[in-house]
């Protein structure tokens, strides 16, 4: 594997509050390669979209990173602030979120905010930046670009303007992009048009791509790598194949087992979906050693007292007493 | 087969969208009326469990509270039990049907009143209705319906804020049980709960359906839900039913180009890896939806025909559909 685009190590983020301070996300660990997938998936309040918030340097405050580092090609950025941060994010950093609409000024046709974001970030003249802007809306398969760059985001449907979000990410080329839930708002065929459109972006252009979602079948097409987070921590990590069909945590496993899946044979079509008792906790009442240990059907005394870290299990890692 | 409890014929319903009257008449606009349900049919049976799937848009929400009287229908006829519940002068008949349906909304964070005690929101529904006068009685019934959802009966004294997303749509079924319906239409019950917490209440309601005989009409837009939960799926595109089968059939032998495209789509966990023909197209915009069949610019098997002729929901095989190229053979049944 080559040397990873985006490494993040041991990264911690806190939110003081006048309660004590919470820890929203805890020792998180893990790297993506160029043109690598990696998917991050998690029951909300995991903590997956704070990693990815952290990674383009958008914690709201409170919020802060307490410890570790994260670093793009080599280079530390979890200590950029202002001008240096800015033009990190949308030059080397392209984000796409799940609501296309809070992505997009309504004030500005799409043309303009495609043209200025491209001057903004690359040396082009006002032409080129236009004649970028259409090659872009084209690749990411906008009927008639000329026509559409006139248009104002209000004027797009949904699943066009999830593309208009994605072309605004693709402006400068960079070199990792942060999809946070990008087809969570969407129908299905317009859901499955955008996983294509994100694999042949990693694929064609060697962009690292994190895939931040809650919906295991999107990551199963999608994603190279997983890593499963819970309560702030990944407990598992590794390709998708052996995470989404071989699950070593007890929480994939009870994770897995509870998705629904379309089922031709009669005899298990209504069979009872596999169920994790309670609830993830909430922040500031997680609990000590393992987090997961209240819930977990195969817990022992040492999960209660002990937090274990992340160890090499076949080719995963797993965070669990039972695995290492 | 079981009878049907409930019977809908060619019902619509159309919402007037228009711009005000002052823009329509300095702007030259015409009326716009939107077509959110156009000649719906379907019988649900006693006991089983009819699903109606759909991308947003396509009225399903709409059948569900036609269903349950938030909206009248603009055209057709819905029965209960043999009960017309359209256009009938007999309110007292018509009220003492309805008691015997309930709904359940996606929503466990907007449908429970926050000031009120869970008590008191599974309590409304028994005194509105008479089932219970003493406050014993109704402690005691609260109790129960509490136990019966999964909750503890000392839950009964908490607010909705205290409790998660999964177990407010809990106490959302225990109101709907409260008045004992014999029929819960579920407008995506499970759509706003993470996954492992749907899975609980998809088991729930599964639970629950067989200790009391309910019988379901359950509204989603996703697919793997509704092959779990579902006897029967009709599939909806703009306003109509295009394809109505037992869920077993239609997953294995999907007729509708419109359904085998929906279940093309659905990222599926044994698809890592794999490449998968591409959907083109989206759906049109509803206040001008296509002639004839309304799907036919996206379908691969699009004839003269399917541009000029709406088809109309009829027998193929085991399941209904409304497709020309399937009742001509043009394409395999």
């Amino acid at each position: 594997m080559s040397a990873p685009l985006l490494e993040v190590r041991d990264l911690r983020v806190e939110f003081p509050t006048r309660r004590g301070t919470l820890t929203a996300v805890d020792g998180v660990s893990f790297s993506i390669a160029p043109g690598e997938i990696l998917g991050v998936v998690g029951e909300s309040g995991a903590g997956k979209s704070l990693t990815g918030m952290a990674i383009i340097g958008l914690l709201e405050p409170p919020g802060r990173i307490a410890a570790g580092e994260i670093r793009l090609e080599g280079e530390r950025i979890d200590r950029l602030r202002g001008e240096a941060l800015r033009r990190i994010r949308g030059r080397r950093i392209g984000a796409i979120f799940q609501d296309p609409l809070t992505s997009l000024n309504p004030l500005y046709t799409v043309g303009r905010q495609l043209t200025e974001t491209i001057l903004t970030h690359l040396d082009v003249s006002p032409s080129e930046a236009r004649q970028r802007a259409l090659a872009l809306l084209g690749e990411v398969g906008i009927p008639a670009p000329e026509h559409r760059l006139e248009h104002y985001p209000h004027q797009f449907s949904g699943g066009m303007r999830q593309r208009v979000v994605i072309a605004l990410a693709l402006c400068a080329e960079p070199r990792l992009v942060i999809a946070d839930e990008p087809t969570t708002a969407l129908d299905v065929s317009i859901q499955a048009q955008i996983i294509q459109l994100l694999k042949r972006l990693a694929r064609e252009r060697g962009t690292a791509v994190m895939l931040i979602t809650h919906d295991m079948g999107v990551i199963a097409e999608t994603a190279d790598r997983v890593a499963v987070m819970y309560a702030g921590r990944i407990v598992e990590i590794g390709p998708v194949r052996e995470v989404i069909h071989a699950p070593r945590h007890p929480y994939s496993v009870g994770l897995m087992g509870s998705i629904p899946k379309i089922r031709t044979d009669p005899a298990r079509r209504r069979e009872r979906l596999a169920q994790i008792e309670g609830a993830m906790p909430r922040l500031g009442r997680i609990p000590a050693g393992c987090a997961f240990h209240p819930r977990c059907p195969k817990r022992i005394e040492r999960c209660a007292r002990e937090r274990p870290e992340p160890t090499a299990a076949g080719a995963n890692r797993v965070a669990c007493w039972l695995h290492g | 087969m079981a009878e049907a409890l409930l019977r809908l014929e060619d019902v619509g319903r159309d919402f007037d969208v228009s711009r005000p009257w002052l823009n329509r008449v300095l702007e030259r606009l015409p009326r716009q009326i939107l077509r959110a349900v156009d000649g719906v049919s379907f019988a649900v049976h006693r006991g089983e469990t009819l699903a109606l799937v759909g991308e947003s848009g396509c009225g399903k929400s709409t059948v569900a509270r036609l269903i349950v009287g938030l909206y009248e229908p603009s055209r057709g006829r819905i029965t209960f039990d043999g009960v017309p519940l359209t256009g009938a002068r007999d309110r007292a008949r018509v009220r003492a049907v309805r008691r015997r349906m309930q709904m359940i909304f996606q929503d466990p964070y907007a449908s429970l009143n926050p000031r009120w005690r869970v008590r008191e929101v599974i309590a409304e529904p028994l005194r509105v209705l008479g089932l219970a006068r003493e406050r014993r009685d109704i402690a005691r019934r609260v109790a129960e319906l509490l136990v019966q959802v999964g909750l503890a009966p000392e839950d009964a004294e908490k607010y909705p804020h205290e409790f998660s997303g999964g177990q407010r749509q809990r106490i959302s079924i225990a109101r709907a049980l409260a008045g004992r319906p014999e029929f819960l239409v579920c407008d995506e019950p499970t759509s706003a709960l993470d996954v492992s917490v749907q899975a609980q209440i998809l088991n729930l309601m599964t639970d629950l359906q067989r200790e009391l005989g309910l019988t379901y009409l359950f509204i989603s837009h996703n697919l793997a839900v509704v092959s779990h939960i579902a006897d029967r799926i009709g599939v909806m595109y703009l306003g109509r039913i295009v394809e109505l089968a037992p869920a077993g059939q239609l997953f294995a032998h999907p007729l509708h180009p419109y359904t085998r495209m929906l279940l093309d789509a659905v990222p599926d966990l044994d698809m890592t890896g794999k490449p998968r023909a591409p959907v083109a197209g989206e759906v049109p915009n509803p206040l001008a939806p296509p002639p004839g069949c309304a799907f036919h610019p996206r379908c691969p098997h699009a004839a003269e025909r399917c541009r000029r002729e709406r088809p109309e929901l009829r027998r193929a095989g085991a399941s209904e559909v409304a497709c020309h190229a399937v009742h001509e053979g043009r394409i395999a049944a």
